[in-house]
């Protein structure tokens, strides 16, 4: 008996440890970006490093001055989020409130195959048709720009925004919209006027969401953004916070200031994602909430 | 109805209409431009050989054994990981506090884009085992813990509490209970989990380039986990950034995309051949 | 007596299912009439017929005539909006939007293009007064709806439907959610509109039909198997299958 229950309670512990692995990870990768990310800060001081408006990390008097990539970021983020968040949000509303069983069922899968399609693909097709595309429509010297990222930036962004806006318009309870119907509003009017408020939390989490997968892509933009450490500029290379890691981790020497100083850049950048996440968070509790 | 009104609802409409049109025409065009570029190049000697300068060609099979031992290394070491973790939450757990915070961490787990997860594995794991197959499994591994524990996580709470007070009623032990009664009820979930992650894993890009490496030489599983090696949507990448060489990017493309379609439709009926046996 | 509504052979089918057959009934002005019959029997159908809800329904089709103020109101030139503003409905399930109380009942006249504010402070303390609510929420206008009871809901709902001055109130069982209490202040409610409006109700409760009823329908499978003043339908009932149903022999 009591082998039996020595047993157990090591068969429990095994499994403590197995749930408290997630936690484990999100700590360890904490602790090593913290740790990795400080000593180049402390080097180039915080105001410099972040405000910096020049990024030169090889020339003999280097500078890192991360401030284009922040900006690029969240330009960027932004730029994608007011191009893809009204289309993902009619197209949201037309599929669960207007579309017929077929029409939305194909558009669904077609929405299903794009989400799951891989980012590089995206990039892929950016640079081969946007970036001419905008060279010769707007005829500056190099199409891959700040423009061709937020473009490739909104097309991905799309199927998060959708599905998850279509789930919180689905749950809308029907007795709404009906009450909505018998005073005499029109089904446009009743879908806009109460079903949309009324999934108001999904919809803020998708376009979260949506924020999220947009600050953290990095190959797709690193094909069509040019990768040009420059202040963001509509129709100029610029390089993100995300690319800025990539483009230099290859060829960066262990130890070097800069490659230290890239890991200061995921730190910014996993702080940003921190903090969307939490936003996320609390507009997905407020959905459960109701 | 008054002017305002009719315009209002004209417009409305009008936008759903237009913004729906924009999202269908993209899916389309993308569908087919990629289909278009890149199906032509797809053949079978593309398929079965690997790429050399001597004869002046590209295959990708090295490529396609690499995606098919990282998919399976990571499968390996996520699964237990993520079904032993789902299992805790809902079957031992009784702190409401410790449940919070385990899934307040697998949520901030899914939401670190994958270049972080890259960095954190280059210096976790390339670090120790040098710049190859395992180490980018491993970094996949805890990209994957979220989704493979959230999917069991559900499909355990769909095990009817009757079940496991049956089991108990016997005399069971509690591990025994799980054994026996809770973990064949998971069994979907650790599938959808499954099929979830090998989508995943497919599409991964950034976090594989600098803990697995993009070298094109074709091995056999296990001196193809200690080596370096690039999975299809890596290749993807330097073949078309690196080398310009887009013709053989877009036939990966294309592959990329048909398996997506695959996977998403065995997702789908996954789904639907449970629910149709949990009604039964 | 003036009839408000009138239908003349109406028939509706569901797909293939014939779900209301021939009816015929005209519905006094100011009256309250109740519609019974057991589950599935068509008197919700038949109601939400009155102010085209089942529009929204697909595969619903619909043949003869209901005539409302002189009017088919399946003729192509009415304004199905301007119907369902002049016949309100209040359902079985209280469903206040999820606002506040005030955003709630100024729902209605903000959608018929009423802006002014004082005008809408105005129509939302007469349609809660006129739902006999204005006392128990007057202090918290700003405040969710549904952080009230089940019974207030519903008057709230009332309060929502006559906010857009309606003539004619369609009742899907309004009161089969709320615990007695709740049902008789409805009820009271409901018989002191009736000098404003013609009251349309469908209720599972025999004796609710007795009590605030002028007239009742009685409606089994999608046949209106008898139509007059409640007292006689009550007592004398002329159908052998009314005497069964109100007797309790089935439903």
């Amino acid at each position: 008996m009591k082998k039996k229950r020595l047993f157990e309670s090591a068969v429990q512990g095994i499994f403590l440890l197995l749930g408290l692995i997630t936690v484990g990870c999100v700590l360890i990768i904490s602790v090593y970006l913290i740790v990795s990310g400080i000593p180049a800060i402390k080097e180039i001081g915080l105001f410099d490093f972040l405000f910096g408006r020049e990024w030169q990390s090889t020339s003999s008097n280097p500078k890192f001055g991360i401030l284009p990539f922040i900006l690029t970021s969240v330009y960027g983020t932004a730029g994608a989020i007011v191009i893809g968040v009204p289309i993902g949000f009619f197209t949201a509303v037309y599929l669960s409130k207007l579309a017929g069983k077929r029409i939305r069922a194909a558009i669904e899968t077609a929405v299903n195959l794009l989400a799951g399609i891989p980012s590089v693909v995206y990039g892929l097709v950016g640079m081969l048709v946007l970036v001419p595309g905008i060279r010769s429509l707007f005829n500056i010297p190099d199409g891959a720009s700040l423009l061709a990222a937020i473009i490739v930036l909104a097309v991905m962004i799309l199927p998060s925004i959708i599905k998850v806006s279509v789930t919180a318009l689905d749950s809308v309870p029907k007795e709404y919209e009906d009450a909505s119907l018998a005073l005499g509003a029109t089904p446009v009017e009743t879908y806009f006027k109460i079903s949309v408020p009324a999934a108001k939390s999904g919809i803020a989490a998708s376009v979260v969401l949506g924020v999220g997968r947009a600050i953290g892509e990095a190959m797709a933009v690193m094909m069509v953004a040019g990768n040009v450490a420059n202040m963001p500029s509509i129709f100029q290379s610029v390089r993100f916070l995300t690319t800025a890691v990539a483009s230099e981790m290859a060829y960066s020497s262990p130890g070097s200031l800069q490659r230290n100083a890239l890991f200061s850049i995921a730190l910014v950048l996993f702080l940003f994602i921190m903090l969307i996440n939490a936003a996320l968070n609390f507009f997905l509790k407020r959905e459960k909430g109701k | 109805m008054n002017g305002k009104r009719k315009f209002y609802t004209f417009f409305m409409r009008g936008l759903m209409y237009v913004c729906s049109l924009t999202t269908a025409a993209l899916l389309i065009f993308m569908l087919c431009y990629i289909t278009v570029k890149g199906a032509p190049n797809v053949s079978w000697k593309f398929l079965t050989t690997k790429p050399s300068y001597l004869k002046g060609n590209i295959g990708i099979l090295p490529d396609i054994m690499n995606t098919v031992y990282i998919v399976l290394a990571t499968l390996l070491i996520v699964l237990p990981l993520g079904v032993g973790a789902a299992i805790y939450l809902t079957e031992y757990a009784k702190s409401k506090k410790t449940v919070a915070v385990i899934e307040y961490a697998a949520e901030a787990l899914s939401g670190i884009p994958s270049i972080i997860y890259g960095l954190v594995g280059m210096l976790l794991f390339s670090a120790n085992f040098g710049t190859c197959l395992l180490a980018g499994a491993l970094t996949l591994v805890i990209m994957n813990l979220p989704t493979v524990m959230r999917t069991t996580q559900e499909s355990l709470k769909t095990v009817p509490q009757s079940y496991r007070e049956g089991a108990f009623g016997l005399g069971a032990g509690k591990w025994r209970v799980i054994r026996t009664v809770v973990m064949p009820g998971c069994i979907d979930g650790v599938i959808t989990g499954c099929i979830l992650s090998v989508g995943r894993i497919l599409g991964e890009s950034a976090a594989l380039l600098f803990t697995a490496g993009f070298a094109h030489a074709l091995n056999g599983i296990l001196s193809g986990l200690t080596s370096s090696g690039a999975t299809l949507t890596v290749a993807l990448y330097v073949y078309a950034k690196e080398e310009g060489e887009f013709g053989v990017a877009f036939a990966i493309a294309f592959i990329l995309m048909i398996m997506t379609l695959i996977i998403n439709m065995s997702a789908s009926l996954v789904g639907k051949y449970f629910a149709k046996r949990r009604r039964v | 007596m003036s009839y408000i509504v009138t239908t003349e052979k109406l028939n509706l089918w569901y797909g293939e299912t014939h779900a209301l057959k021939d009816i015929n009934i005209s519905i006094p002005k100011n009256s309250i009439t109740a519609l019974i019959g057991p589950s599935g029997c068509g008197k919700s159908t038949f109601l939400r017929t009155l102010n085209r809800m089942n529009d929204l329904i697909q595969n619903v089709s619909t043949q003869g005539k209901i005539i409302y103020n002189g009017q088919d109101i399946f003729d192509k030139n009415v304004d199905v909006n301007e119907l369902r503003r002049n016949v309100g409905m209040v359902f079985q399930k209280p469903n206040p939007f999820p606002m506040s109380i005030y955003d709630n009942i100024a729902y209605g006249p903000r959608t018929h293009g009423i802006t002014n504010r004082a005008r809408l402070d105005e129509l939302v303390e007469e349609s809660l007064r006129g739902a006999a609510i204005w006392d128990e929420v007057k202090d918290r206008l700003k405040k969710n709806a549904l952080g009230l009871s089940g019974g207030q809901q519903q008057r709230i709902c009332i309060a929502r439907a006559l906010a857009v001055k309606p003539e004619v109130l369609l009742m899907d069982e309004p009161t089969s959610a709320l615990d007695p209490i709740s049902t008789s202040r409805i009820e009271e409610l409901i018989l002191n509109l009736k000098e404003k409006y013609t009251i349309i109700i469908v209720t599972h409760n025999m004796q609710q039909a007795v009590r605030i009823s002028d007239n009742t329908a009685f409606f089994l499978l999608g046949e209106l198997i008898e139509f007059g003043e409640t007292e006689k339908v009550f007592s004398y009932p002329k159908d052998k299958r009314t005497e069964d149903y109100i007797t309790g022999r089935f439903g």
